[in-house]
């Protein structure tokens, strides 16, 4: 495989991006109105009861969040799902037929440059949030755990990518696919743990979880952060972690083949 | 004005039509805004596992909240946020020279082209789980406290309203909006939110009368279910805090257009 040129496309995002910086800015500002509300709503729980809530204090749900924040700006993919699904829909899907270039390793380079310049841009704010938090914070032990940690983040932004971009090869078959985007938006906003996190949730919920996607694309790496994640769990996670990658990439694979075949070039 | 509800009324019946064309398209938004509320009750129900009230508020009084968030997010949503949302895309391609040529109020014109009819179901299931957390806290509100939450919710519209045209109204000077859009959804998150966790510092007075989402649904919710607060200056504070908004949004649409230069064609 020809690296040299995905790289290219790597820069291109970079530079697709910094022309919409203004949108970029205002996105990582009003992001922060959320997170104060999250916040303030979990200092009154905090302080209406007067104890831990599932092994987490004030100190560590804050934490937790800032973490969501991070982790959200260096791997959710933001418009990628509506720009693959334009591609298809406007025909201009030929052009990437022609070429000797794979689709997907296409998108993957352009998500990987426009999550790399989202963290860049964002990390004045994150940084100033965890520094105004700075008591909040706590690093783990083991260079070993970073590892791991790191590891399962690159396995959730892959999944969070691939799933994207299956969803948006729907575009082939069906016109409109933005309710269906928002309906699995809406399961992952809830169940990955950007509302809360997911271990203080009843037990039942939480097996149910375990073995669905959406605690893969934020919540594991985190919990393996914060190492609330250790032992067996710790390797079954990852283990899960690692079929959902398969199972998502292949996903994206064959719905791609699918949708050529399918294919009409409106447009073009 | 009167010429102005004629307008409506026809422009209300064409989206009414538009919209039956695409049935499936309307049931799947439909579900769409039932799931994000349903993980707001969720939301709720877990957080009321470790606290039996938070602040003042206790759980069905949070869930009335949460209702009247909904009711009002969504009649906004049903007459304009398809409008509103458009509006940066209507400057950038320089279709926004149609409107302005139309004899009419050139806001009124970008405002009121479509309507969402899913969302005035989603209203309705605002107003269902209002009318629940009501039974349940063993409140039944008297005449009075009705025809206050009436206007209260109007007003709460007139606020979202407001707060949303003035962002995509920046895009005459960002190209790119959808950020702004974005925008919307981060502020009105934390309306859900009861006000008495903002504490006393200048965040809340910010987000009470500069940028006044925390009194949009509280208010209300407060007008209907809280019968024991002084309700004249709850609802005095929401008028004038919806009052400068819309002043506001008005005076920098006007000092906006002025920036128009419409796209080349």
């Amino acid at each position: 495989m020809n690296l040299r040129k995905y790289a290219k496309v790597f820069d291109i995002g970079l530079q697709n991006t910094f022309v919409y910086r203004w949108n970029f800015l205002l996105r990582a500002l009003f992001g922060l109105v959320p997170l104060a509300g999250t916040v303030l709503i979990w200092r009154a729980i905090f302080t209406q009861r007067g104890a831990d809530v599932a092994g987490y204090d004030y100190r560590s749900m804050v934490w937790y969040f800032l973490l969501t924040v991070l982790v959200d700006n260096l791997i959710t993919p933001t418009e990628d799902e509506w720009q693959i699904a334009a591609d298809i829909r406007d025909g201009q899907m030929n052009a990437f037929l022609v070429k000797p270039v794979n689709y997907l390793g296409y998108r993957l380079s352009l998500y990987g440059s426009y999550r790399l310049l989202y963290t860049i841009v964002t990390l004045v704010p994150v940084a100033a949030l965890i520094w105004y938090f700075r008591g909040f914070a706590t690093l783990p032990a083991s260079a070993f755990t970073w590892v791991l940690a790191v590891v399962s983040l690159a396995m959730a932004g892959l999944i969070q990518f691939f799933i994207a971009y299956s969803l948006a090869m729907l575009a082939f078959w069906i016109l409109e696919i933005s309710t269906i985007v928002f309906i699995l938006y809406s399961f992952e906003y809830f169940l990955s743990g950007h509302t809360f996190p997911l271990d203080i949730m009843p037990a039942w919920l939480q097996s149910t979880l375990r073995v669905l996607p959406f605690t893969y694309e934020m919540f594991f790496p985190i919990s393996i952060f914060l190492e609330k994640t250790k032992g067996a769990d710790l390797w079954s996670g990852l283990a899960i972690q690692t079929g959902w990658l398969l199972l998502t990439w292949l996903t994206a694979r064959t719905m791609f083949r699918r949708g050529v075949r399918h294919y009409q070039a409106v447009g073009g | 004005m009167r010429r102005y509800l004629e307008i409506y009324s026809i422009m209300l019946r064409n989206s009414v039509i538009r919209e039956m064309n695409f049935k499936a398209n309307f049931l799947l938004w439909m579900a769409v805004e039932l799931l994000w509320f349903l993980g707001q009750i969720v939301f709720i129900e877990v957080i009321f596992q470790y606290v039996d009230r938070i602040g003042e508020w206790t759980k069905w009084e949070v869930v009335l909240l949460v209702g009247t968030h909904q009711l009002i997010a969504q009649i906004f949503q049903a007459f304009f946020y398809t409008n509103v949302a458009n509006l940066p895309e209507l400057v950038r391609t320089g279709k926004l020279d149609f409107m302005l040529l139309l004899p009419v109020d050139s806001q009124f014109a970008v405002s009121t082209r479509q309507f969402g009819l899913d969302n005035v179901v989603n209203a309705l299931v605002g107003v269902g789980i209002v009318i629940f957390a009501l039974a349940k806290m063993h409140v039944t509100p008297g005449p009075l406290q009705i025809l206050m939450y009436i206007p209260a919710v109007a007003l709460g519209v007139a606020v979202h309203y407001s707060i949303m045209f003035f962002l995509a109204a920046l895009s005459f000077w960002i190209v790119r909006a959808q950020g702004l859009i974005y925008g919307y959804y981060n502020l009105f998150n934390i309306a859900r939110y009861p006000d008495s966790i903002f504490g006393k510092g200048i965040f809340r007075f910010v987000f009470s009368w500069i940028i006044p989402v925390i009194v949009v649904a509280n208010i209300p919710a407060r007008l209907l279910g809280r019968i024991f607060d002084a309700p004249l200056p709850l609802l005095a504070h929401l008028a004038g805090a919806a009052a400068l908004a819309v002043g506001l949004t008005r005076a920098f649409w006007h000092f906006a257009l002025r920036r128009y230069s419409s796209a080349s064609s």
